[in-house]
């Protein structure tokens, strides 16, 4: 790791200004992320700017009927608020089958949104990666790519988008307030990670001198059919091969309304709206899931090593929504998929 | 360390005792126990989050030390492993441990210990897969899965 100065915010407006103070400096909070990025010298900020201790660690109801989350409020403590479990239980679900404890009781929420790729060549700082080093090239595309994205890929980078928790923020239709030297602004979550295109080093449309502050849940919450499916290498503790976050609202066994996202398949969160509009009236079975995971992955690719997650992708999806429509949802601890 | 910068002094409370420590912002918290304090019971296994060896509690919460720079935990309460046992009695997780024969070779088990310890003091885990499940972040090589979940099971007062 290199040297890095450190410094402790004072209040969100001091860590604005010190930021602006201070181009190459990081926000840092949990740090689950980002420290060990910098073990590896992938992440070389000189300055460190500590924001752990900013009173952003509240979960409050919004007059809408929805939720503001700090941007510091805990994983573990997210996951297991009343009001979460309660009225957005997808959201819990999908938090509790990221990492482990440990690193839900460190990590933040804002620094959930940033989470960098776990792509195996963005780590190894011997080998190209258009993320870490621009124009470097691509490793993964001729490469391992096992892990890698099926959807929304460019010729510059096929990494994924690591996060579980995000995944149920785009199915819940979340944004994220920010705020920086030019002001605060809202970012709806479905425009806040970013494509690869051939700007990758860029996950997200947040500005390198904005702090996230809060994450906000509209009042829509899915409590009665929702699940969170997460496909891994092994049952706990693992980053997806493919996850499904799904919320349906249901009407006499028809489908009100539908939304589902994927996520260990592409460089963000992955919703189809057209896909989730194809089961809009339809009867909640088999035939009408299936028609709507072919819409979701119309468009998938596969790489050398990574075909197999398009199926297993499919049947996620249609495994999810019968889980969702049945009011079954996956259990976090019992692994077995009914 | 040839770009060593300074930062603020550090005050850390260790198994009821109080460091004041001046510190390369660089320091793990699992390098500051080890390496500063001498208190070695805490293991350094993968070193980047990904095993639990390096579990300890701040604050009473169980967290990765590995992967805490030690300087953003100043006037925080830690409890390693050295810790766990009062006046010569080992806490009962330890006492446990031993009962089921929860380790083999044992490099894991200061991390297990205080893993469960946090465990436990959450109160979400009532059955074994749910045990299972919250002790996910603890990699045991040697496989002593099963006694470290029967080991957890006792000291909850479920054996």
């Amino acid at each position: 790791m290199i040297g890095f100065e450190y410094a402790r915010a004072a209040s969100v407006a001091d860590a604005v200004h010190q930021m602006a103070a201070s181009p190459g400096a990081k926000f840092v909070a949990g740090g689950t992320n980002l420290v060990d990025l910098m073990k590896v010298d992938v992440e070389r900020p000189a300055k460190l700017i500590d924001v752990s201790k900013l009173p952003l660690d509240q979960v409050e109801e919004t007059a809408g009927g929805g939720l503001r989350i700090g941007a510091l409020v805990a994983n573990s403590d997210l996951a297991y608020h009343p009001l979460v479990e309660q009225r957005y239980p997808v959201l819990s679900r999908a938090l509790l089958a990221g990492a482990s404890q440990q690193l839900r009781n460190m990590a933040s929420v804002g620094g959930n949104l940033l989470q960098r790729t776990r792509c195996a060549y963005f780590y190894d700082t011997v080998t190209p990666c258009n993320k870490r080093a621009p124009g470097s090239g691509c490793s993964a595309v001729g490469g391992l790519n096992r892990m890698n994205a099926i959807l929304g890929t460019s010729e510059s980078c096929i990494a994924v988008h690591p996060s579980d928790m995000c995944v149920a923020l785009a199915v819940l239709e979340a944004t994220v307030r920010v705020t920086g030297p030019r002001g605060e602004r809202v970012i709806a979550l479905a425009d806040f990670h970013r494509l690869p295109g051939d700007t990758p080093q860029r996950d997200t449309n947040l500005e390198g001198d904005e702090l996230i502050t809060s994450v906000e849940l509209p009042a829509r919450g899915f409590a009665a059919n929702y699940t969170y499916l997460k496909i891994r290498d092994r049952l706990s503790y693992a980053f997806a091969l493919v996850s499904v976050a799904v919320g349906l609202e249901l009407e006499d066994g028809a489908i009100r309304q539908a939304r589902f996202a994927l996520g260990g398949v592409a460089h963000k969160p992955w919703r189809n709206v057209s896909a989730e509009a194809a089961l809009q009236g339809r009867a909640a079975d088999e035939a009408a899931f299936g028609a709507a995971a072919d819409l979701m992955l119309r468009e998938a690719r596969g790489f050398a090593h990574n075909t197999f997650k398009i199926d297993l992708a499919r049947r996620a999806i249609v495994r999810a929504l019968s889980q969702a429509a049945r009011g079954t949802p996956q259990s976090p601890s019992n692994k077995k998929i009914a | 360390m040839t770009d060593q910068k300074s930062a603020p002094p550090v005050t850390l409370t260790v198994n009821g005792a109080r460091h004041a420590l001046a510190l390369d912002p660089r320091s793990t918290l699992l390098d500051v126990l080890r390496d500063h304090l001498d208190l070695t019971g805490t293991k350094k296994g993968c070193d980047q989050g990904q095993c639990g060896a390096c579990t300890v509690l701040v604050d009473g919460r169980r967290v990765l030390s590995c992967l805490t720079l030690a300087v953003m935990k100043d006037g925080a309460t830690i409890t390693t492993v050295e810790g766990l046992a009062k006046d010569g009695t080992p806490h009962p997780l330890q006492q446990a441990f031993i009962d089921h024969d929860a380790f083999q070779c044992g490099y894991c088990t200061p991390g297990q210990l205080c893993s469960a310890v946090g465990l436990i003091a959450e109160g979400k885990a009532r059955t074994a897969d749910e045990i299972r499940e919250l002790m996910s972040g603890n990699i045991c090589r040697c496989g002593a899965y099963p006694n470290i979940v029967a080991a957890i099971q006792q000291a909850m007062g479920r054996s």
